[in-house]
């Protein structure tokens, strides 16, 4: 598998990460050879194996319901790169016009 | 500086205090840290504030447990409330934890004092500690050479003596490869056994906390403080632990299996493994040659796997609530891409591209799910040895420290490098790395034990034995 097809922007795009063009070229060249390398996956028939998501795993793991301690506002805000009254401020998302 | 048992019992007869030891380690941290950069950063005073609280209750005949006033190093991925949290990456440059980890709070328990944040790779990514977007650590038996990683902060400022243990986390060998390379012990709990509740999620299938010190019993003191179930961690296996440290005198001769397919790596290295193995031989152990055929498919699973999860938890380092935010941004979709693209470093950025690549449309099945199936390949292949024997030994890495530099502009030789110590990950084991030598330039050599799930003690305890005829001094600086 010398000659895989990578959109790379595509996938920078669901990553939502923006990539410089030396970046793009790095990564390009990194994505040849480590994809190349997991395609040693593709010859074990696997046919016979159940996906394994964790080592052990548990299910249906409920705790009581309740009321417990949540974070004051001020140590959120303490970490926000934008706060004004008592709120996280984000860019528009909505047009005045809409 | 001493070990940590030793400082509980200095402590418990009262000929130190907390303070004396705590002001021991400052004044260590900053003669020899301008030259190691173990650490991100310290809070003197407030950790002198600690063992002052610490030995007021000593006083008080109300010391909580030997681990009362025991300083420890904290890798900079597990929160601390009040204290920076950075992951080594300018996403959380400025960030302070507004609360503590489980293991963090389990140590406030004990009495320990936390002090200070241990270097890592950014979000725990990398072999070398060099991805850290801050400092580059270097190895303290030689400081050309990288003192492995992600956890290499931790293994660093415990062997160059600057504190006695330290937590790293471990999610495909990030406890037990700095450890090698850093002439320490290192040690990743079975998977469940230690709350990942306030450690930032890389991997979380695959990640555990774990301990580092000089000696096992130290290690094993400092597990049986941390481990414990979690209602804020639904993976944390419910009810009591075993206790690791009472039973570290209890190792029995048993069956020792010793997989080819982790040997013809260093050639030194190898020797002094096989020499463990005669080791444990000399005190009744039977030896067995086994085969774990999979395993040369671990490294492409971890990190399809691995990779797949980042993308996944790394999502919420968006520029919004708590992170480094674009200056840039002019919309509600590109303050998530310019601020990823500014804070995440290379790694990080290659390794979430790659995970989102491998979930993707298209690709799901061929990657992620084929790797999951590998998996599980991997993990039946372990039960199956390990219904043949007690104990696997293998080499901890397949070369000792490589010079700063040799390997970080190749992603892929960098992986490969993981190639014993990410099985154990898949499968969830505990799994042990400790020193056996050094080679012939002077740098450490270790050997990992991998046992049963659940059964840490007797893993912890193997080692144990080892060590008590082979005592391996660490040289400070």
């Amino acid at each position: 598998m010398s000659d895989l097809k990578i959109d790379l922007d595509h996938v920078a795009a669901l990553a939502r990460i923006e990539l410089s063009a030396e970046e793009k070229v790095k990564f390009s060249g990194d994505f040849q050879t480590i994809l190349g390398f997991f395609e040693k996956l593709g010859a074990v028939d696997v046919s016979r194996l159940e996906p394994c998501a964790h080592a052990f795993p548990v299910y249906n793991v409920l705790r009581e319901d309740v009321p417990a301690e949540t974070l004051p506002i001020e140590a959120l805000e303490k970490n926000a790169p934008a706060f004004r009254d008592g709120q996280i401020v984000v860019p528009r998302i909505v047009d005045d016009n809409a | 500086m001493k070990t940590a048992l030793e400082y509980s019992k200095e402590l418990a007869a009262g000929t130190l205090t907390s303070r004396q030891l705590v002001q021991a380690c400052l004044d260590e941290i900053r003669a020899k840290d301008g030259e190691i950069h173990a650490f991100l950063s310290y809070d003197a005073e407030d950790a002198l504030a600690q063992a002052d609280a610490s030995d007021a209750r000593r006083a008080a005949g109300k010391a909580l447990s030997p681990l009362d006033g025991v300083p420890v190093a904290i890798k900079d991925n597990i929160a601390v409330n009040g204290q920076p949290l950075t992951c080594a990456s300018k996403m959380l440059e400025h960030f302070v934890s507004p609360y503590d980890a489980t293991v963090i709070a389990n140590l406030r328990k004990a009495g320990a004092v936390l002090l200070g944040r241990c270097n890592m790779d950014e979000f725990a990514m990398g072999s070398s500690t060099e991805n850290s977007a801050f400092v580059k650590t270097a190895n303290p038996w030689n400081k050309d050479c990288v003192p492995g990683g992600s956890s290499g902060g931790s293994a660093a400022a415990v062997a160059a003596r600057m504190v006695p243990i330290a937590l790293g986390s471990d999610t495909g060998g990030s406890i037990r490869q700095p450890a090698s390379f850093c002439g320490v012990v290192g040690f990743k709990p079975t998977y469940g056994c230690v709350s990942r509740y306030g450690a930032v999620a890389f991997a979380s299938s695959l990640e555990q906390v774990g301990p580092l010190g000089t000696t096992v019993a130290d290690v094993a003191m400092l597990y049986d403080a941390i481990a414990s179930e979690d209602v804020h961690d639904s993976t944390a296996l419910p009810g009591a632990r075993e206790k690791a440290f009472p039973q570290l005198e209890n190792f029995k001769p048993c069956r020792i299996g010793l997989p080819k397919e982790f040997f013809g790596g260093d050639a030194k290295i190898d020797a002094a493994v096989r020499a463990v193995a005669e080791w444990y031989k000399s005190r009744g152990c039977e030896l067995v040659e086994i085969s774990l055929p999979s395993v040369d498919l671990a490294i492409p699973a971890y990190y399809i796997i691995a990779t797949a999860e980042a993308s996944s938890n790394l999502a919420r380092f968006d520029g919004i609530r708590y992170t480094h935010r674009s200056a840039d941004a002019t919309d509600a979709v590109n303050i998530y891409s310019k601020s990823r693209g500014e804070a995440f470093g290379e790694e990080v950025k290659r390794r979430i591209l790659l995970g989102t690549y491998v979930l993707s449309a298209g690709f799901y099945d061929a990657y992620y799910k084929r790797a999951q199936k590998i998996r599980a390949l991997i993990r039946n292949e372990f039960e199956a040895a390990f219904k043949e024997v007690d104990l696997i030994l293998t080499p901890t890495t397949p070369e000792t420290a490589f010079p700063k530099g040799g390997k970080i502009s190749d992603p892929l030789k960098m992986y490969l490098g993981d190639i014993c110590t990410v099985p154990a990950n898949l499968a969830g084991l505990p799994a042990i790395s400790f020193p056996c030598g050094t080679n012939d330039e002077g740098m450490p050599m270790g050997v990992q034990i991998l046992g049963k799930a659940l059964k840490d003690a007797d893993v912890l305890a193997a080692a144990h034995a080892y060590e008590q005829s082979h005592p391996f001094e660490t040289p400070g600086i």
